[in-house]
């Protein structure tokens, strides 16, 4: 039972210990509940904490504050997995891992004593609160005002949308005017969920990943406290879009692991039903899509992966992220929808799971950068010299 | 508390199952092999035990080279240490022989208060050893608990079989073997798994445990497997065409099956 086992390189044995555990958690605890869960809309809040019981919702993060010292390379494959079980609950780790990189790449060490440990831990989950109603691709135009007190907390005032685990994360990394306009005028947060002042919205009715939730983040005068803040005033968008890249190869990564389970139905599929006496997968014009989709998803893996290995020896990866983000979801897109075409009739009904698939690879060409922005980034590294 | 978990590496349930043709015995390596469910549930237990009384929780196995790694996933969940009883001598040995083999493997270690067990292996299903070791230990034994608790020196249980609920208890030391509805076996952490490598894995030949030679293996066990056939394929089953009388038959077929 369970899904094929992908050959991976992987870089060392507890990597591999690391893949085959998470092979166990998605055959066993994921794929059973994500097509029931999809359909009710319930968030898995408790398979969150048997995830970070597990050690998987602090991968990438230093042992010494609780972490477990994985490499992206190996972090990303744990995501594919996850996500090619259940693309929800994939893309919630990603969101989790994103939420703890302000602090943990940007805080003080007396900071990340206090609190990254325990965001790190598995009890508790987070949320990245970046997007506002008005503004997403532009973000450094964000309204939401952090007004300096003179007891020197501050009162945080605005509204935050499209926040994945918005009214159900513990915590939230914020970004918010402490200045002028413009992305100098932007600084990062580290609030607790629960803080007086900031309540989450109804969650949005969304076209898939609908266990996920996503909903509006209000702050009417919240305070939050000066040892909060993550880096000097106005660091905060640096602070933003360094996450950003590394959470653009988590969506990558979700976008390869969906693809490839789109795939692995298709491929089953085209195995068993059969027609004029032969299975149909003996037809070239059902082989040659499977064969289309398989290049895709292999070309997809190898992509996030070369990103992730420049990230992980320290170079710059902000645009091959944005490649690997912009190839991947694309291509999961195209892979999702010529699966359905593969199972026909049986494709477009709920029984099987492809359409439903194609509906969840949607939003991966949206979110942590639309793909017109992501093309934006990568046409601006080939132009700005 | 110190705790001795009797565990056993199997072929998965879900792969194919097969005797060899050469001696009956079970073919190890056409299946994937596991540790046993029930012995995870075993392990569980244990920890839930160690978690509330303190002590040590020490896994031990009888079983092939490659039984290491039914140990390396109880290590994993949180164990502290493993016993593997390993020798080409004990293959093929039958239920009492074991028995006495893990016996005296327990007997290696120290100051054991409980010994936990699964009440039956999914390959072999004798459900025989786990009494058979307390016997020859001396110990009490309180099999199929679906609930053990540990109170100073006295372990109550509810034993759950098909006649019902029993509550029983002994003094410890004793033996327990739990059944399938104990508890929910946590997952290894990816911590567990690195922590694991570097827990203590004593292995013992048959000389090292002081088990001679001619007490065990195939050729000196007291049962022996003749002949097996793997099981037939299932056949289609039995139509009833209904001509009026389809209740009736119906009714016929369970009563003939003493189903009603």
């Amino acid at each position: 039972m369970g899904a094929p086992v992908i050959d991976r390189q992987l870089p060392t044995d507890d990597a591999a210990a690391l893949l085959d555990l998470t092979r166990d958690l998605a055959t066993r605890e994921l794929a059973p509940r994500a097509a029931e869960a999809e359909r009710t809309g319930e968030f898995p809040r408790e398979l969150f904490r048997t995830l970070g019981r597990a050690g998987l919702l602090g991968l990438p993060y230093p042992e010494e504050y609780g972490g477990s010292g994985q490499p992206y390379e190996v972090y990303l494959q744990v995501v594919e997995e996850l996500a090619r079980a259940w693309l929800a609950v994939g893309l919630g780790v990603s969101v989790h891992t994103l939420s703890c990189h302000g602090l943990a790449s940007f805080g003080t060490e007396e900071q990340k004593r206090r609190w990254l440990p325990d965001m790190l831990g598995g009890e508790l989950l987070g949320a990245y609160c970046l997007s506002e109603p008005h503004c997403g691709s532009d973000a450094a135009a964000l309204r939401t005002r952090a007004e300096r007190q003179p007891d020197g907390d501050y009162l945080v005032t605005g509204t935050k949308a499209w926040i994945t685990h918005g009214g159900v994360a513990d915590f939230c990394t914020l970004l918010a005017r402490t200045g002028g306009e413009g992305a100098k005028g932007i600084s990062a947060f580290l609030v607790e969920a629960g803080t007086p002042g900031m309540v989450a919205a109804p969650a949005e009715r969304k076209m898939g990943m609908k266990s996920s939730v996503t909903a509006q983040v209000v702050f009417d005068r919240a305070r939050v406290a000066e040892q909060r803040r993550i880096g000097a005033e106005g660091e905060g968008f640096g602070v933003a879009m360094a996450a950003l890249d590394a959470g653009r190869l988590g969506i990558a990564a979700c976008a390869v692991g969906l693809a490839q389970a789109a795939l692995d139905v298709a491929v089953e599929y085209a195995g068993e039903r059969t027609a004029f006496g032969r299975p149909i997968g003996d037809f070239q014009g059902v082989s040659f899509l499977l064969a289309d989709a398989a290049a895709g998803v292999e070309a997809s893996r190898q992509l996030y992966l070369a990103a992730a290995r420049r990230k992980d020896a320290g170079r710059p990866y902000a645009t091959q992220a944005a490649m690997a983000k912009l190839v991947a979801t694309d291509t999961c897109m195209k892979v999702t929808t010529d699966m359905v075409q593969v199972l026909g009739g049986a494709g477009y009904v709920e029984d099987y799971p492809v359409e439903r698939y194609m509906r969840e690879a949607k939003v991966l060409q949206i979110v942590e950068g639309t793909n017109q922005i992501q093309r934006l980034v990568i046409g601006r590294a080939l132009l700005d010299r | 508390m110190n705790i001795v978990v009797l565990v056993k590496q199997v072929p998965d349930t879900n792969s194919e199952r097969r005797l060899t043709d050469s001696d009956h015995t079970l073919d190890r390596a056409s299946a994937d092999v596991v540790l046993d469910e029930i012995n995870e549930r075993a392990v569980e237990e244990a920890l839930r035990l160690q978690e509330a009384h303190g002590g040590e929780v020490t896994v031990v196995t009888m079983g092939p080279d490659s039984a290491t790694d039914a140990l390396r996933k109880a290590l994993s969940m949180g164990a502290d240490k493993a016993v593997h009883l390993s020798d080409a001598a004990l293959h093929g040995s039958d239920a009492v022989q074991t028995a006495r083999a893990l016996a005296k493997v327990i007997g290696t270690v120290e100051g054991v208060d409980l010994v936990l067990a699964g009440n039956e292996a999914t390959d072999g299903r004798m459900g025989a050893v786990p009494a058979m070791v307390a016997e020859v230990l001396g110990l009490p034994a309180l099999t199929h608990a679906r609930k053990v608790e540990v109170d100073g020196s006295t372990v109550r249980v509810e034993r759950e079989t098909d006649e019902g609920v029993a509550f029983v208890e002994a003094a410890l030391p004793a033996l327990v073997s739990v059944g399938e509805k104990i508890n929910e076996p946590r997952y290894p952490s990816f911590k567990g798994i690195m922590a694991a490598k570097k827990k203590p894995v004593t292995t013992l030949g048959l000389a090292d445990a002081g088990i001679d030679a001619a007490e065990v293996g195939l050729a000196n066990a007291a049962t022996t497997v003749v002949e097996a056939a793997p099981k037939p394929p299932r056949s289609g089953g039995q139509k009833v065409e209904d001509a009026g009388d389809g209740g009736v038959r119906i009714a016929e077929f369970l009563a003939a099956q003493k189903l009603i």
